[in-house]
């Protein structure tokens, strides 16, 4: 890259350093290959050249960009966004130390250093940071196979030998486009189809990389899986794709995480999620969302529009969707269920925190197709500075499904008052057997509680700290342990400067 | 151990407290008496920081500190704790988390190492056992569902886990049956009663004094202390009200 990169890399390190408020802020000097920038039908081309797909794949990627010139982006959310210039970005940016996936020893060591920086474990013996010998010990020794999404590729996927034993498929998407190219026709824009909206269209088009997950008939995957994505170009959008298809009677955890540097103008990360439980299956899908937010002035940050859907295909499968959203400018997104399976199980357990001016329109779709289905929704928004939180969802009973439940509780919690939160369920009931649940609070983090966390020895940011992980518990509870302790950490510092 | 010198507070605009005056020393607990609107929560409140209480006039010394210098949480790892009239909710936050939290954090301002899980537990297990409640209520989040009863009694537990040097009681007593009320005077003897240790405790009633007997008792009416005695002047006010001594 030009000398001017390095030089605004350069500030953009610096920066990081003054301001720890984000602290993965920082960016690295990482050799890096570019698509020309800007978005044509070459660059969909280039794209597809560099991951040297199969012809179906590019022709299928040239369908959905014709498509897209002719969409426009939703407007329908409570957000504020301003137009977003697509030639004035690049969509494709490779390290340029090719990475030869499934062996460590060839990643890029500055890359890998980055990863341990974030506290990522790339390398197969370690754990997560902070949970070594945490000072309670007695932790269960947990691994956790990784696959590090950095900028448009995935550079190292962790555990292979292990999961394959089990006979579990564990790879980028580019990988698997080519190694398994059947099951991975089978589903793709299957669960999310190619037009289903303006960003799931643009990603089609031009993703870049990703996660691919198979877990066969009757497996129970020996240990977590997870995907960090870190976005570190400048003027890069991010487009992953994931894709994990569960088998029968087989089961999956499934986590992920992001991060991306400081800097000064908006990224585009525009996500498309497709799970598959076929009868009996069971996954359990976590983020911890954590895209830099902008600035106090509410300069800079990611725009994240990301479309996640599960198919509930199978007799009692079960999906459970938990989310905890605190970075990103704006956010829009909705994880959501197709219950098309007999007694099959959807959840939704989500914190979104926005602080400064960020925007978040998050929430989920419960579509009961299925007998018998059922879904639980908790939404848990925390409102801070200038910021607006929206919780948006649609419970939907088909005539054919007998005897569905429901149940959702939204809770707002306010602090300060310059943020809004704001709810919109929609429910859709065309069966009388339903029984649909809605609860709804909203409240602030009162002074009385304050004062007391105070009194008792907590300073400012350790009593909101505290007063709000109790509020999200519920949803926190049902992350896997290790990342339960790094969710509560970033609600704290999320929420640094919110209050007094 | 504390000074308290020609104290004015307002709260908002309304002067609540005009010109008070009172010394306790370690080893000392004295007792302040008056009627309602006296501002004896008001009181309690000015000496622990609580914003929108604002100090007009006057100077507090705790330990030969400012203490009026001091952030809320400062004030607490100084060794100031209060006992709330009215103990606060804290929905999905457990009481052991919240102690060790809070007791780590005092432990940090002063520059101790904190506390492990397993050595908090022993220490919080002490507390309630001695105070007759179960280890089950203090897995429990803070306050909520507990009974009148119950909050104050945890309102000991967590004077006992704190350890502090000083403790304002503010109606610890009220809400309490007379077992419970035993039960709570015989935790601030057991806590408190300590040479190095000064208790205040602000109450509407001669009861609590059967069982912590006071060195001191001050009639607060008016924003100021207007009499001030041994246990006997509790006892007087019981008989006569107190309209007939705050003149």
């Amino acid at each position: 890259m030009s000398d001017d990169m390095d030089i605004k890399d350069k500030a953009a390190w610096d920066a990081a350093e003054r301001v720890a408020d984000y602290e993965h802020g920082w960016s690295s000097d990482i050799e890096t290959d570019f698509a020309p920038k800007g978005l044509t039908e070459d660059t969909v081309r280039f794209i597809s050249a560099k991951k040297n797909e199969p012809e179906w794949m590019l022709e299928w990627r040239l369908k959905a960009f014709a498509s897209w010139k002719t969409m426009t982006p939703p407007d329908w959310a409570k957000l504020n966004v301003p137009p977003i210039d697509y030639q004035d970005a690049y969509y494709y940016a490779e390290p340029k130390a090719k990475p030869k996936l499934g062996s460590l020893d060839e990643v890029d060591p500055e890359i890998l250093r980055i990863y341990e920086k974030l506290g990522i474990p790339i390398a197969e013996q370690k754990l997560l940071a902070g949970v070594e010998g945490g000072e309670d010990g007695g932790l269960p020794q947990r691994r956790v196979a990784v696959d590090a999404v950095f900028d448009s590729v995935s550079v190292a996927t962790t555990f292979r030998a292990e999961l394959e034993r089990a006979g579990v498929i564990f790879r980028s998407i580019s990988e698997a486009i080519k190694e398994y190219p059947e099951l991975v026709r089978k589903w793709l824009g299957k669960i999310v189809p190619m037009h289903d909206n303006y960003f799931a269209t643009l990603n089609c088009a031009v993703f870049s990389d990703g996660t691919f997950v198979y877990i066969p008939e009757g497996v129970r995957c020996p240990m977590e899986l997870s995907t960090y994505f870190r976005i570190n170009a400048e003027n890069t959008g991010q487009f992953e794709r994931t894709l994990i298809i569960a088998d029968r009677g087989s089961y999956v955890s499934y986590l992920e995480g992001c991060t991306a540097p400081m800097r000064d103008e908006n990224q585009l990360h525009a996500a498309v999620v497709e799970l598959v439980a076929l009868d009996d299956a069971e996954i359990k899908y976590s983020t911890v969302q954590n895209w830099y937010p902008g600035d106090a002035e509410g300069k800079g940050g990611i725009y994240n529009f990301v479309t996640k859907r599960a198919l509930c295909q199978g007799r009692n499968s079960k999906v459970s969707w938990t989310q905890v959203e605190t970075g990103s400018a704006v956010t829009w997104k909705y994880p959501s269920c197709v219950l098309n399976g007999e007694n099959s199980v959807g959840e939704f357990y989500s914190v979104a925190v926005t602080n400064n001016y960020q925007q978040a329109d998050t929430g989920t779709k419960m579509i009961h197709n299925g007998k018998g289905s059922r879904s639980t929704i908790v939404s848990k928004g925390i409102s801070a500075g200038h910021s607006n939180n929206t919780y948006r969802g649609l419970v939907r009973v088909a005539p054919n499904a007998e005897g569905v439940r429901n149940f959702t509780q939204c809770d707002s919690l306010l602090l300060g008052s310059l943020s809004g939160a704001h709810t919109v369920p929609y429910i859709e009931v065309r069966n009388p057997s339903a029984q649909i649940e809605h609860e709804a609070t909203t409240s602030k983090i009162s002074d009385d509680q304050m004062f007391y966390a105070m009194a008792r020895g907590l300073n400012t940011e350790e009593a909101v700290t505290l007063i709000v992980n109790g509020f999200a518990k519920e949803v926190l509870q049902q992350l896997p342990m290790e990342f339960a302790v790094e969710a509560q950490k970033l609600l704290g510092i999320s929420l640094e400067g919110s209050v007094g | 151990m504390l000074q308290i010198t020609n104290l004015h507070a307002n709260v908002g605009d309304k002067p609540i407290l005009k010109g008070l005056t009172l010394s306790l020393n370690a080893g000392e607990i004295h007792a302040i008496m008056g009627p309602n609107g006296a501002g004896k929560s008001t009181l309690g409140y000015v000496l622990s920081g609580r914003p929108g209480y604002e100090v007009t006039e006057g100077e507090v010394t705790f330990n030969g500190q400012n203490l009026l210098d001091l952030e809320p949480h400062e004030r607490a790892a100084a060794g100031l704790f209060l006992g709330f009239q009215y103990p606060v909710e804290i929905p999905g936050v457990s009481n052991v988390q919240f102690l060790r939290e809070a007791l780590n954090a005092q432990r940090k301002n002063r520059g101790e190492a904190p506390l492990s899980g397993a050595e908090f537990l022993k220490v919080a297990r002490e507390q309630a056992t001695a105070l007759g409640m179960d280890m089950e209520m203090l897995k429990r989040p803070v306050n909520v569902g507990f009974s009148g009863g119950e909050k104050k009694r945890n309102e000991m537990v967590q004077m006992g886990i704190i350890d502090p040097a000083l403790a304002i009681l503010d109606e610890t007593d009220s809400g309490l049956d007379i077992d419970a009320l035993r039960i709570v005077g015989d935790g601030i003897n057991r806590i408190m009663r300590k040479p190095d240790k000064a208790v205040l405790l602000i109450t509407h009633y001669q009861r609590l004094l059967d069982y912590v007997k006071p060195d001191f008792v001050h009639v607060l009416a008016d924003g100021r202390i207007t009499r001030s005695g041994g246990p006997e002047l509790a006892l007087e006010l019981e008989r006569d009200g107190y309209k007939e001594l705050a003149a």
